[in-house]
C-alpha cells in the first residue's frame, strides 16, 4: 500500500490552499466562515490550527477532508483535488467524539475502513492487532465501545484512522472532551505515533500548550470572518516529552501564539 | 410497651394474616350449620406461621420457605374445599376469613421475595420470572375462589377450571380457529405489511421529496382507526382469510414505514461524516451504518405490529367470515351465551399474542444489545 | 428564475410534498374506482347490449349507486348529506354518531389516564408492585384485548350496564397502558444529581414527588397521551360493533357493511379519522407547549 513517497524537497506539498473562501448561506445573512485562506503543509509536518471557537478551524479541516465545499479558491491534497483525495482514502479523520459504532466491537470497528478498502479477513485481523498494540489497547478487541473509558475510545478511533495507512491524519479537537491528565498522556502518545509513522498531521485545538507541544507549525486563526492571522514555526527536538513545557523556548512560543490570538481578537471587534 | 414496638417493626401484612386466620378458626368453631368442613389443621398452621413473623427477628430464607409451604397448603386446601361443593353452595364466613389470611400471607411473601438482593445473575433472572408468575397464579386462584365460592353465574365469568375443561372436548375446533386466524390471516398480513413498509421506507429515504411527504401522511394514518377498513376489505377480497390479511397488512404497514424512516434518519452527523471520509458508497453506508442504527426502531415497529396483527385479524372477522376463526368464535358463542368457550378462545389468543410478541422482544435483545436502552448499568 | 423558485418551494419543505402526494393518492383513487367498478359495469353494458366508450365507463363508475369503491366526490357528497343536511339529533346524522363515539372515548381516555398515573406512582414507589405488576401490565397488552371488546359490552349489557360505560371501559383499558409505561419512565427520569440536590435540602418524599418527579415526567406523559387518545377512539369504535348498538361510528360502519353501502362506510371512516387526527393534534399542541415550558426543544 506504500504510496509514491513525497519527500520534503519535492514540488507538491501535502496540502496546498490558495485564496480559499467559504460562505454559508443562512436565512438571515451569509456567514463568512473562511476568508482568504492561504496555507501550505509539507509532508511530515505536524500542523495545529488554533483559534477561538467559531473561527472556522474545524471548517477548514472539513474543507481539507472534502466534507465541506469551498465557495471559491483552490485546494490540493497530496497533489490531487480534495475530492479525489477522499476517494483515494488519502487521510484518516479523527472526530471530536470517538464516533465508534456501538453495535461493533473494538476490533470490528477498526475493520470498518479496511472492509471498504477491500482488505482480506486475515489482513484486517493483522492490522487491527498491530494498531491496537500501537495505541496500547491489546486485549480489548472483543469489548464494545460503551464498555471503554472516553480516553480509550478516542485511542481506538485513532487506531482506526491509522489502520489503512493513510499518509495524513486529520484531527478535530480529538482530546477536547477528556480530562487534563488523560489529555497529557494522549498528547505524548500521539507525538510518539507521529514520530514512528512519519504521517502528516493537521490538528485542530483551542489549547495553546497542546498546540505548542505537538506542532512543527502553528496556524493562528481569528473569528468572523475566519482567517489566518499568523503562522508560527517551532523547533523542538522530535523526541521531546512533557517536561519541555517548563523550558524557556516553550514559553516563548506560547507567548507568541497568545499575542497572535489577542491581535486577532482586537481585529475582530 | 415492648410488645407494641415489636408489632410496629414487623410487616403489617403478617399481623393481618394472624388476625384473619384466628378469626377464621373461631368462626369455624362457632358455626355448625356449614355443609362443608374447613381443614382446621391448615388454619392452625397458617396462624402459627404468621406468629413466626413476630417471634423470629431475622427473617431469612428459611422463614420465607416456611411461609411458602404454608401458603401452598392453604391455597390447596381452599381449592379442594370449593371443588367439593355442590352447585349453588357458597362459601361461609370462615372460609372467606381464611382466604383473606392467605391474601396477606401471599402479599407478605411477594414483598419479601421482591426485596431479596442477589449478585448472582441466574438467580436474579429466575426471580424476575418467578415473582410475576406467582402473582399471576395468585390472581387465578382468587378468580377461581370468587367465581365458585360466590357461585357467580357462568354467563358473567366462568371459573378458570371450567375454561380449562373446554380445551378437552373442544380442542380441535379451537385449533382450527387458531389456524384460520393466526396462520392464514395474521402471519401473511404481517409479513406483507411489514415488508412493504420497510421497502417503501428505504425507497422514500433515498428520495428526500418522498421522505418529507410520507412522514406526515404516515403519522396521520397511524393515528386513525384503520380497523374500520375491515368492511371495505371484505367487500374487495371476500369473506375468507384474504380480506383479514389485507386489513392486517394495512394496519402494520404504517408503523413499520414511519419507524424505519425515522430510524434511518437517526444517524449521527459525525458517523455519516466518518463513512464519508472513507468515500463509502450509498449501499455501503446503508448496510454498515444506517440500517444497524435503525434496528431499534424497526424492532420496535415489529413489536407493535405483532399485537396489531392479532387484533386486526380477530376484529376483522367480526364483520363477516366463514364459520371458522377466533373472531367468529367469540362473536358466535357470545350470542349463544357459551362464555366458557369465549374465554378459552381468548386464552388461546392471549398465549399466541404473547408468544408472537415475545419472539420479537427476544430478537430485539439479541440484535440491539448495544443500544443504551438495552444496556443495564 | 421564478419558475425555479416555485419548483424548489414545491420540492423543499413539508407542505409541497404532502400536497403533491395527497393529489397523487386521489388520482390513484379515481383510477382505482374505475378499475374496481368496471367489471360490474361492463357486465351490465353487455347484458343490455349497450355500446360503451372508456369515458362513459369512467363517468358511470364514478357515479354508481353502490360502487365497490366510491369516488372521492361521492364520499364528499355523502359527508355533506350526513353532516350538514341532517339535523344533528337525527340518527342519520354523522354528527350525532360522532358525538356518541367521542363522548365514550373521552370518558375512557380520562379514566385511563387517571388510572395509569395512579398505577405508575404505585409502581415507582412500591418495589413489590414494580416486580409483580409491571410484567403483567406489559403482558396484558400483548393480549388482543380489542378482540374481546364486543364480548365485554355484551356481558356487561346482560348485567344491566349499558350505554356509555361499557364502551368507555374498553377505551380505559387501552389507554392506561401507554400512560403507565410513559409515566414510570418519566417519574424515574430525574438524574441522580437532581435527586441528591433534593436530598441536600432534606426534602420529603412528597416534596420530591411534587417538585421533581412529577414535573420531570410531564414530557413523557404527553408523549404517551398522544398514543392513548388515538387508542381511545379505536376502542370506542370497536366497542360499538356488537349488533344492537344504537349509535356511534362503529355501529355506522357495521350497518354500512350489512347493507353494502360503501359510501356510508367511507364517510364514517373518514369522520373517525378526522376526529382521531384532530384529537392527536390537540394533544400534540399541548405536548409542545409543555415541552417549551420545560425547556425541551423538540
Amino acid at each position: 500500500m506504500a504510496k509514491p513517497s513525497s519527500s520534503k524537497g519535492s514540488e507538491s506539498s501535502a496540502i496546498d490552499i490558495n485564496n480559499l473562501f467559504l460562505t454559508f448561506e443562512t436565512q438571515t445573512e451569509p456567514v463568512h466562515a473562511l476568508s482568504d485562506i492561504n496555507l501550505k503543509v509539507e509532508a511530515g509536518d505536524f500542523v495545529s490550527l488554533i483559534g477561538p471557537s467559531g473561527c472556522g478551524k474545524t471548517t477548514l479541516l472539513r474543507v481539507i477532508a472534502d466534507l465541506e465545499k469551498p465557495t471559491s479558491g483552490s485546494i490540493t491534497v497530496e497533489g490531487k483535488t480534495a475530492h479525489q483525495a477522499r476517494l483515494d482514502r488519502a487521510y484518516g479523520y479523527v472526530f471530536q467524539t470517538p464516533a465508534l459504532l456501538p453495535w461493533r466491537n473494538i476490533e470490528s470497528n477498526i475493520h470498518l475502513p479496511l472492509e471498504m478498502s477491500g482488505y482480506s479477513k486475515s489482513e484486517q485481523k493483522k492490522l487491527s492487532q498491530e494498531y491496537l498494540s500501537l495505541v496500547s489497547l491489546t486485549g480489548f478487541e472483543k469489548k464494545y465501545p460503551w464498555q471503554l473509558s472516553g480516553g480509550m475510545q478516542q485511542r481506538v478511533s485513532i487506531a482506526r484512522a491509522l489502520s489503512f495507512s493513510p499518509d495524513m491524519l486529520l484531527m478535530d479537537e480529538p482530546f477536547g472532551a477528556l480530562d487534563e491528565i488523560t489529555r497529557d498522556r494522549l498528547n505524548e502518545e500521539l507525538l510518539r505515533l507521529w514520530e514512528q509513522t512519519q504521517k502528516t498531521v493537521v490538528f485542530v485545538t483551542h489549547s495553546i500548550p497542546e498546540a505548542v507541544f505537538l506542532s512543527t507549525k502553528i496556524v493562528v486563526m481569528s473569528a468572523r470572518p475566519g482567517k489566518i492571522i499568523d503562522v508560527i514555526d517551532t523547533n523542538f527536538p522530535k523526541d521531546r516529552n512533557l517536561d519541555i513545557r517548563e523550558s524557556k523556548e516553550f514559553l516563548k512560543v506560547s507567548q507568541l501564539v497568545r499575542e497572535g490570538l489577542k491581535e486577532g481578537h482586537s481585529d475582530g471587534s | 410497651m415492648n410488645f407494641l414496638a415489636i408489632i410496629r417493626s414487623r410487616p403489617l401484612s403478617g399481623l393481618l394474616c394472624l388476625i384473619f386466620s384466628i378469626a377464621s378458626f373461631i368462626s369455624f368453631q362457632l358455626n355448625e350449620i356449614n355443609e362443608y368442613a374447613l381443614n382446621s389443621f391448615i388454619v392452625i398452621i397458617i396462624a402459627t406461621v404468621s406468629l413466626l413473623f413476630f417471634i423470629i427477628r431475622q427473617q431469612g430464607l428459611v422463614l420465607l420457605s416456611i411461609c411458602f409451604v404454608a401458603l401452598f397448603s392453604g391455597t390447596w386446601s381452599v381449592l379442594n374445599l370449593i371443588h367439593s361443593f355442590d352447585k349453588g353452595v357458597v362459601m361461609g364466613l370462615d372460609a372467606w376469613f381464611l382466604v383473606s389470611a392467605l391474601w396477606f400471607l401471599a402479599w407478605n411473601n411477594l414483598v419479601q421475595l421482591s426485596a431479596l438482593k442477589t449478585k448472582n445473575k441466574l438467580i436474579e433472572l429466575s426471580l424476575n420470572i418467578v415473582i410475576p408468575v406467582l402473582f399471576g397464579a395468585w390472581i387465578f386462584f382468587l378468580w377461581e375462589v370468587i367465581t365458585i365460592g360466590m357461585s357467580v353465574p357462568q354467563v358473567l365469568l366462568p371459573a378458570p377450571s371450567l375454561i380449562w375443561q373446554v380445551f378437552d372436548g373442544f380442542g380441535a375446533t379451537l385449533f382450527a380457529d387458531f389456524y384460520q386466524t393466526f396462520v392464514r390471516s395474521a402471519i401473511p398480513g404481517f409479513i406483507m405489511g411489514c415488508g412493504a413498509g420497510f421497502l417503501v421506507a428505504i425507497a422514500a429515504d433515498k428520495v428526500p421529496f418522498l421522505r418529507r411527504g410520507l412522514i406526515p401522511i404516515g403519522n396521520f394514518f397511524s393515528a386513525i382507526p384503520i380497523i374500520g377498513m375491515a368492511p371495505i376489505m371484505i367487500m374487495w377480497f371476500g369473506f375468507d382469510w384474504q380480506s383479514k390479511a389485507a386489513v392486517v397488512a394495512i394496519m402494520t404497514f404504517f408503523p413499520m414505514m414511519v419507524n424505519t424512516l425515522s430510524g434511518l434518519n437517526e444517524t449521527d452527523r459525525i458517523d455519516r461524516d466518518l463513512l464519508h471520509t472513507y468515500a463509502s458508497s450509498y449501499w455501503r453506508e446503508l448496510f454498515s451504518l444506517r440500517l444497524p442504527n435503525a434496528m431499534p426502531f424497526i424492532l420496535n415497529a415489529l413489536k407493535i405490529n405483532s399485537t396489531f396483527a392479532m387484533i386486526g385479524a380477530i376484529v376483522a372477522e367480526f364483520f363477516g367470515t366463514p364459520i371458522v376463526g377466533m373472531g367468529f368464535r367469540i362473536s358466535a358463542e357470545v350470542g349463544r351465551m357459551n362464555i366458557d368457550i369465549v374465554w378459552a378462545t381468548i386464552a388461546v389468543a392471549a398465549v399466541t399474542g404473547s408468544m408472537f410478541y415475545g419472539v420479537f422482544a427476544l430478537l430485539e435483545r439479541k440484535l440491539t444489545f448495544w443500544h443504551p436502552s438495552m444496556r443495564k448499568s | 428564475m421564478e419558475a425555479k423558485r416555485l419548483f424548489s418551494m414545491l420540492i423543499g419543505g413539508t407542505i409541497g410534498p404532502v400536497v403533491i402526494l395527497v393529489t397523487a393518492i386521489i388520482m390513484i383513487w379515481y383510477a382505482g374506482a374505475v378499475y374496481l367498478n368496471s367489471s360490474f359495469l361492463i357486465d351490465r353494458y353487455e347484458k343490455n347490449n349497450i355500446e360503451w366508450t372508456f369515458s362513459q365507463l369512467a363517468s358511470d363508475s364514478w357515479s354508481m349507486e353502490r360502487p365497490v369503491l366510491p369516488s372521492p366526490h361521492q364520499i364528499a357528497k355523502e359527508l355533506k348529506k350526513t353532516i350538514w343536511d341532517k339535523k344533528i339529533t337525527s340518527p342519520r346524522s354523522l354528527v350525532y354518531h360522532s358525538r356518541v363515539t367521542l363522548s365514550s372515548s373521552m370518558v375512557g381516555f380520562l379514566m385511563g389516564t387517571f388510572l395509569g398515573i395512579l398505577l405508575s406512582v404505585g409502581i415507582v414507589y412500591v418495589a413489590a408492585l414494580d416486580r409483580t405488576l409491571m410484567p403483567w401490565i406489559i403482558t396484558s397488552q400483548t393480549i388482543p384485548i380489542l378482540a374481546i371488546a364486543p364480548m365485554i359490552v355484551v356481558v356487561l349489557g346482560s348485567m344491566g350496564i349499558i350505554g356509555l360505560v361499557p364502551k368507555a371501559m374498553i377505551s380505559t383499558y387501552l389507554c392506561f397502558f401507554p400512560v403507565v409505561v410513559g409515566m414510570v419512565k418519566g417519574l424515574r427520569s430525574p438524574s441522580i444529581i437532581l435527586v441528591d440536590l433534593m436530598n441536600s435540602y432534606s426534602a420529603s418524599k412528597v416534596e420530591v414527588f411534587w417538585k421533581l418527579r412529577l414535573p420531570a415526567s410531564l414530557p413523557y406523559l404527553f408523549a404517551s397521551l398522544k398514543v392513548a387518545i388515538a387508542l381511545s377512539v379505536v376502542g370506542a369504535i370497536v366497542a360499538e360493533l356488537p349488533a344492537g348498538a344504537q349509535g356511534g361510528l362503529g355501529a355506522r360502519l357495521l350497518s354500512g357493511s350489512y347493507y353494502g353501502q360503501t359510501s356510508l362506510i367511507w364517510a364514517a371512516l373518514i369522520t373517525a379519522s378526522v376526529i382521531s387526527a384532530t384529537l392527536v393534534t390537540i394533544v400534540g399542541r399541548m405536548e409542545r407547549a409543555v415541552n417549551n415550558r420545560m425547556g425541551l426543544q423538540i
